[in-house]
C-alpha cells in the first residue's frame, strides 16, 4: 500500500471525484489594471462545503481574484461560474456572495446588532426575523452581551468576530474572507483558526479564504491554491503542498527547504531511482517523475526530514554529505544547523530538542553527516 | 531648552498682532464716546443705533438669506464635486474640472466679480438677490470640495464595498454609510461656505442689483466715510457671531473625540 | 491593487450627474465668464446700458464677431503708464508683502510645530479664528488704530515717543498697505507652512545632532530644505490674491498707492468703461497664470 503524505484532516475529497461539479469556477479569467496584468488566464474550480485558500504574496494577484468573485472588479477576460450560472455584469449588491473584509469594513456609526442586521434589511425580511438571526449570530460567535456597542468600543479580536457574524448573517453561498486574521496577534490567530474551522464545518458553507500567512493556509484549508504573478503555481491539499512540491516556487515558499541544483546522471526503474550529481554530491531519489538523464533539476529537502549525526552512516541505501558546522541556530522546541559541505554550499539540518540534556552537544566547527532516506526528497524539474 | 523661550516669545507677538486689533475694535463699540481716541465710558448705545438703522437691518437680512442659500446649494454641488475628484477616476475633461476647482481659491476676486457680472448682462439677467447668490454659490462650492475631498481621501472604501456586498445598492450605500461618515466634513464645508458668503464685499459689489444690498457693501460704503462706533458694534456683532459658531462647533468636535478616547479605553479593558 | 475603483464597471446614468452637475455648473458660472470677459475686453466702449457694443447678437453675428474685434483696449493700456504702472505696482507690493509673510510666518509656525503636541491644536485654532472674521472687519479695524489722530498716535504720544502735536504719517501710505496685507493674510502663510513643518520627524533633526551638525546650521540643512512645499504653496496662496487684492489699498492706502486691482474697480465703477476693465481683468490674469499653475501642482502634489 502506497504511503500517505501527513495528516488526513476529515473524509472530503470532491476534487478527486471526476463525476463532482464544481460549485464556482473560474474560467480562463485574465484581469488587466492598465498594461499591468494582474491575474493572467486563470482557470480554478471550487467544490460545495470546501476550505479553500488563495496563499501567494502580496501583489500576486489573489485579492484581485477574490475581488472579482465578489463582484468589485469584473474579469478582462473569462467567466465566472457560480454553480453552473455566469455571475459576469451581476453587481455585487446582487451576489450569493459575502465577504469579510481584511480591515473588518465595520460600519463606525452603527452598533454591533445594526451591523449585523444591515445585510438583512437590504433584503426586507420582516423585522423579526431580523432580531432573530442577529441573536443567533451573536450566539455564534459569542458576543451576545455586546449588542449595543459600537465597533470603536470593541477589541480587535471582538471587531473580527463581529465582522464574521455579519458575512455570515445573510447565510451566502460562498462566503469570501480577505486575509481574515492578519490584524490579530499570533496567540488569538491561533485560536480563531479553530474556530474558523468549526463554523465552517457545522454551518456547511463554503469559504473561500485569501491569505499571505502559510500557516493560517495549513491549518485551516482543504485545499490550497499557490499563486505568483497572476497565475497559479499549485492547487493542493495542504500536505501535498508541503511533501509534494511542485515547483521551486512553491518548495520555497512553503516553510523552509534546502535546495540542491543538479543535473539527472542515471534513471532506474519505475517508480524509479533518479540519480543525480549536484556539483560532487551524489543523491539517490525514489520519485515517480519524468526526467531522463542530462536534466537540469533541484533536488529539494526539508530541514527537519534531515538527519544529522557524528558519526559515519552504516547503512548505503542512504543519501549522505559530510560536512562543518557553520552556525546554530536554536528556537528551542528545534535547533537548525547550518553545514558546510566541502564545495561550500549550505544545507540545513533540523533536529528537534527532544531530550533536555546531551552528552555531546554538536559545536562549530564539528565535522558531521547529514544523512536521508531515498524518500525523504524530491526532485523539481520547474 | 534654549528654543523654547524664542518660541515663546514669537508665538506670544505673533498672537498679540493678530488679536490686538480686534480687541480694540470690539472694546470701542462699547464707548459712549463718538470720538475714536478718547474713551467715553461703558455703552451700549451704538447697539441700539444699529438695530433701528433699518438699512443695516434689511442689509443683514439680505446677507443672510444669500448665505443661508448659497452656502446650501455650494454644500450639495462642492459635495458632489469632491466625490467625483475622489471617485471618478479619470474622466473625461477630468483636467480642467479640477484647474476649476482649485483655481478660484486663489482667483483675485475682482476677475471672479467682474466675469460673472459680465456672463449675468450678457445673458439679459437683472442683478439682484439671486445673482448675488449664484455667485457666491460658485466660489464657496469650490472651498467646500476641497474640504469634503481631503475627508474623502482617508475614507475606507471597504466600508462602501462592505455595504454594496450586504445587498445595498450604491445609491443606498452613499445615504446609509458614506453620508452619514462624512457629515461632519460637510458641515465643516457648510459653515465655511457661509462664512465666506457672509464676508465678501468685491463680488457681491460686482453682481448685485438694486435692493439686494448685502451688509459688508453697506459697512464698506460707511467705512469709506471714516470709523464710526456704530460700525464697531456691527463688526462686534458679527464677530460674536462667528467666533460664536467656531467655538461651538470645536466643542463639540472636542466631545466626540473625548468620546472616541473613551470608547478605546473600553475597547482595551475589554480586550481579554 | 485593492485601492482600485470598486464600482467603475457598474456604471449609471445618476452616477454620471455627481460628474455632471458640479461641472456644468462651473463651466457655465466660472469658465465661460472669462471667455465674455476676454470678448468684451476686445469690444469697444459705448454710452448705454450696458455700456459696451454688444459683440455677439445671435447666431448670425457670428461672422461679423471676429471682424469687430480689435486690440484697442490693448493699446490703450500699454499707451497710458497709469496702467503699466498699476501693475508693476502690484507686482511689488505682492512680492514684498509675501516675503514679509514669510519672514513673519516662518517663525510662528515654527514656533506652533515645536509647541507641546496638547497645546497645537489650540494654536491651530487660534490662527485659524481670526481668518473666520471677516476680511472687511480686520481691515477696518487698522484704521482706528493707524489713522493719524487713531490709536497708535496716542499710544507714542503717551509714552512720549511724539510730541502732543505730532502724529503717525502711516495712514493712507504703501506702510498701511502692507500692514493690513501682512495682517489679513498671516493666517494664509502660517498654515502651510505648520503643515509643512508639523509633519516633519522629529528624530531627522536628532539624527543631525548626533552626527554633529549644529542647530542652527542643521535648521538650514534639514528643516528649512524639508518645510520648502510649504513654503511654496504658503507663498502662492498669497501672493496670487494680493495681487488683485482691493479692499486694503482702497481703504488703506493714499492715492498715490497704484494696485491692479483698484485700478479695475475705478475703471469699472468709476469710469464705466467696461470693455478697458475686463481688458485690465484678462491681463491681470495672464500675469497669475504661472502662479496659479505653479498654486495647482503644488495642491495635486499634497493630494
Amino acid at each position: 500500500m502506497a504511503k500517505s503524505l501527513g495528516p488526513v484532516k476529515r473524509k472530503f475529497s470532491p476534487w478527486t471525484d471526476p463525476a463532482a461539479v464544481p460549485f464556482i469556477r473560474f474560467e480562463n479569467i485574465t484581469k488587466r489594471f492598465g498594461d499591468f496584468t494582474a491575474v493572467d488566464n486563470l482557470t480554478l474550480d471550487i467544490y460545495e462545503r470546501e476550505f479553500f485558500s488563495l496563499l501567494g504574496p502580496s501583489g500576486c494577484g489573489k485579492t484581485t481574484l477574490m475581488r472579482m468573485l465578489a463582484g468589485f472588479e469584473e474579469p478582462t477576460e473569462g467567466r465566472i461560474l457560480l454553480q453552473g450560472k455566469d455571475i459576469s455584469g451581476v453587481p455585487p449588491y446582487r451576489r450569493p456572495t459575502n465577504m469579510m473584509f481584511q480591515s473588518y469594513a465595520l460600519f463606525p456609526h452603527m452598533t454591533v446588532e445594526k451591523n449585523i442586521a444591515f445585510g438583512l434589511q437590504q433584503d426586507n425580511l420582516p423585522k423579526g426575523e431580523i432580531a432573530a438571526r442577529v441573536e443567533e449570530m451573536l450566539k455564534l460567535v459569542k458576543l451576545e452581551s455586546f449588542a449595543k456597542r459600537k465597533p470603536n468600543q470593541l477589541s480587535g479580536g471582538q471587531r473580527q468576530r463581529v465582522a464574521l457574524a455579519r458575512s455570515l448573517a445573510k447565510r451566502p453561498k460562498v462566503l469570501l474572507l480577505d486575509e481574515p486574521l492578519g490584524a490579530l496577534d499570533k496567540k488569538l490567530r491561533e485560536e480563531t483558526q479553530f474556530e474558523l474551522m468549526d463554523i465552517q464545518t457545522n454551518l456547511g458553507l463554503t469559504f473561500f479564504i485569501v491569505t499571505h500567512d502559510q500557516e493560517e493556509a495549513m491549518t485551516v484549508s482543504d485545499r490550497i491554491a499557490v499563486m505568483d504573478k497572476g497565475v497559479i503555481v499549485q492547487v493542493a491539499t495542504p500536505a501535498e503542498i508541503y511533501e509534494a512540491p511542485n515547483s521551486r516556487y512553491v518548495a520555497d515558499f512553503i516553510g523552509d527547504i534546502n535546495i540542491l541544483e543538479g543535473t539527472v546522471v542515471a534513471t532506474e526503474n519505475t517508480p524509479g531511482v533518479v540519480r543525480l550529481d549536484s556539483s560532487g554530491v551524489a543523491v539517490a531519489v525514489e520519485q515517480e517523475c519524468q526526467v531522463v538523464k542530462g536534466d537540469q533539476v533541484a533536488f529539494a529537502i526539508r530541514p527537519e526530514k534531515v538527519r544529522m549525526s557524528l558519526d559515519a552512516p552504516a547503512e548505503t541505501s542512504v543519501n549522505a554529505v559530510y560536512g562543518e558546522v557553520w552556525d546554530i541556530g536554536y528556537l528551542g522546541d528545534f535547533s537548525v544547523f547550518l553545514v558546510k559541505l566541502a564545495d561550500d554550499r549550505i544545507v540545513r539540518a533540523a533536529q528537534a530538542n527532544v531530550s533536555r540534556l546531551v552528552d555531546r552537544p554538536v559545536t562549530f566547527g564539528d565535522m558531521v553527516w547529514l544523512t536521508w532516506p531515498r524518500d525523504a526528497g524530491i526532485v523539481l524539474t520547474r | 531648552m534654549k528654543s523654547s523661550k524664542f518660541d515663546a516669545t514669537v508665538l506670544t507677538l505673533g498672537f498679540a498682532f493678530l488679536y490686538i486689533p480686534i480687541i480694540i475694535l470690539v472694546v470701542y463699540s462699547f464707548n459712549a464716546s463718538r470720538l475714536v481716541t478718547v474713551w467715553g465710558g461703558f455703552s451700549l448705545h451704538w447697539y441700539r443705533t444699529v438695530w433701528s438703522n433699518q438699512g443695516l437691518m434689511d442689509a443683514a437680512w439680505v446677507t443672510a438669506r444669500v448665505g443661508l442659500l448659497s452656502a446650501t446649494i455650494g454644500t450639495v454641488l462642492g459635495t458632489l464635486a469632491a466625490l467625483a475628484l475622489v471617485r471618478y477616476g479619470r474622466f473625461p475633461g477630468r483636467m480642467l474640472f479640477s484647474g476649476m476647482i482649485y483655481a478660484p481659491l486663489v482667483m483675485p476676486e475682482v476677475i471672479t466679480g467682474l466675469s460673472l457680472l459680465l456672463l449675468f448682462v450678457a445673458a439679459g439677467i437683472d442683478r439682484g438677490f439671486w445673482t448675488v447668490t449664484i455667485a457666491h454659490t460658485t466660489f464657496t462650492m469650490c472651498y467646500v470640495a476641497i474640504v469634503v475631498q481631503s475627508r474623502l481621501l482617508t475614507f475606507d472604501r471597504s466600508l462602501e464595498e462592505a455595504a454594496l456586498d450586504l445587498g445595498s445598492p450604491p445609491v443606498k450605500t452613499f445615504f446609509t454609510i458614506t453620508l452619514p461618515l462624512i457629515l461632519p466634513a460637510v458641515l465643516a464645508g457648510w459653515m465655511l461656505a457661509f462664512t465666506l458668503s457672509l464676508d465678501d464685499l468685491v463680488i457681491a459689489s460686482f453682481t448685485t442689483g438694486p435692493g439686494a444690498t448685502t451688509l459688508p457693501i453697506k459697512i464698506y460704503s460707511q467705512v469709506r466715510l471714516g470709523v464710526t462706533p456704530e460700525i464697531n458694534a456691527i463688526c462686534t456683532i458679527l464677530i460674536g457671531l462667528v467666533t460664536l459658531g467656531v467655538i461651538v462647533t470645536s466643542i463639540s468636535m472636542k466631545r466626540t473625540e473625548l468620546r472616541r478616547i473613551r470608547d478605546e479605553h473600553v475597547a482595551a479593558r475589554n480586550a481579554t | 491593487m485593492a485601492e482600485t475603483s470598486a464600482t467603475t464597471t457598474h456604471a449609471s446614468p445618476a452616477r454620471w450627474l455627481v460628474v455632471a452637475v458640479p461641472y456644468l455648473w462651473l463651466l457655465l458660472f466660472f469658465a465661460a465668464p472669462f471667455f465674455i470677459i476676454l470678448k468684451i475686453s476686445l469690444s469697444d466702449t459705448a454710452i448705454a446700458m450696458p455700456p459696451y457694443t454688444p459683440v455677439f447678437q445671435g447666431f448670425g453675428a457670428i461672422r461679423d464677431f471676429f471682424s469687430n474685434l480689435d486690440m484697442e483696449n490693448y493699446l490703450f493700456l500699454t499707451e497710458d503708464p497709469l496702467y503699466v504702472q498699476s501693475y508693476l505696482s502690484s507686482l511689488r507690493i505682492a512680492l514684498i508683502s509675501t516675503l514679509l509673510l514669510l519672514l513673519i510666518g516662518y517663525p510662528i509656525a515654527l514656533a506652533m510645530a515645536r509647541a507641546p503636541t496638547t497645546i497645537r491644536p489650540l494654536l491651530v485654532m487660534l490662527v485659524i479664528l481670526p481668518f473666520w472674521t471677516s476680511f472687511l472687519i480686520r481691515v477696518y479695524a487698522w484704521i482706528g488704530i493707524l489713522k493719524p489722530d487713531g490709536l497708535l498716535t496716542l499710544l507714542l504720544q503717551t509714552v512720549g515717543f511724539l510730541g502732543p502735536n505730532d502724529q503717525v504719517q502711516i495712514f493712507r501710505t504703501d506702510i498701511a498697505v502692507f500692514i493690513g496685507i501682512v495682517y489679513s493674510y498671516l493666517p494664509f502663510m502660517v498654515l502651510p507652512l505648520y503643515s509643512a513643518l508639523e509633519k516633519m520627524d522629529n528624530t531627522l533633526l536628532e539624527a543631525a545632532n548626533d552626527l554633529g551638525c549644529p542647530p542652527l546650521k542643521a535648521f538650514w540643512k534639514i528643516t528649512f530644505p524639508l518645510s520648502l512645499p510649504g513654503v511654496i504653496a504658503g507663498s502662492m496662496i498669497c501672493f496670487i490674491p494680493i495681487t488683485g487684492e482691493f479692499v486694503i489699498p482702497d481703504l488703506l492706502g493714499g492715492a498715490d498707492t497704484l494696485m491692479i486691482g483698484k485700478t479695475l474697480w475705478t475703471e469699472f465703477f468709476g469710469n464705466r468703461d467696461w470693455p478697458l476693465a475686463s481688458a485690465v481683468a484678462v491681463l491681470l490674469l495672464l500675469a497669475l497664470v504661472v502662479p496659479i499653475v505653479i498654486f495647482q501642482n503644488q495642491q495635486k502634489k499634497v493630494v
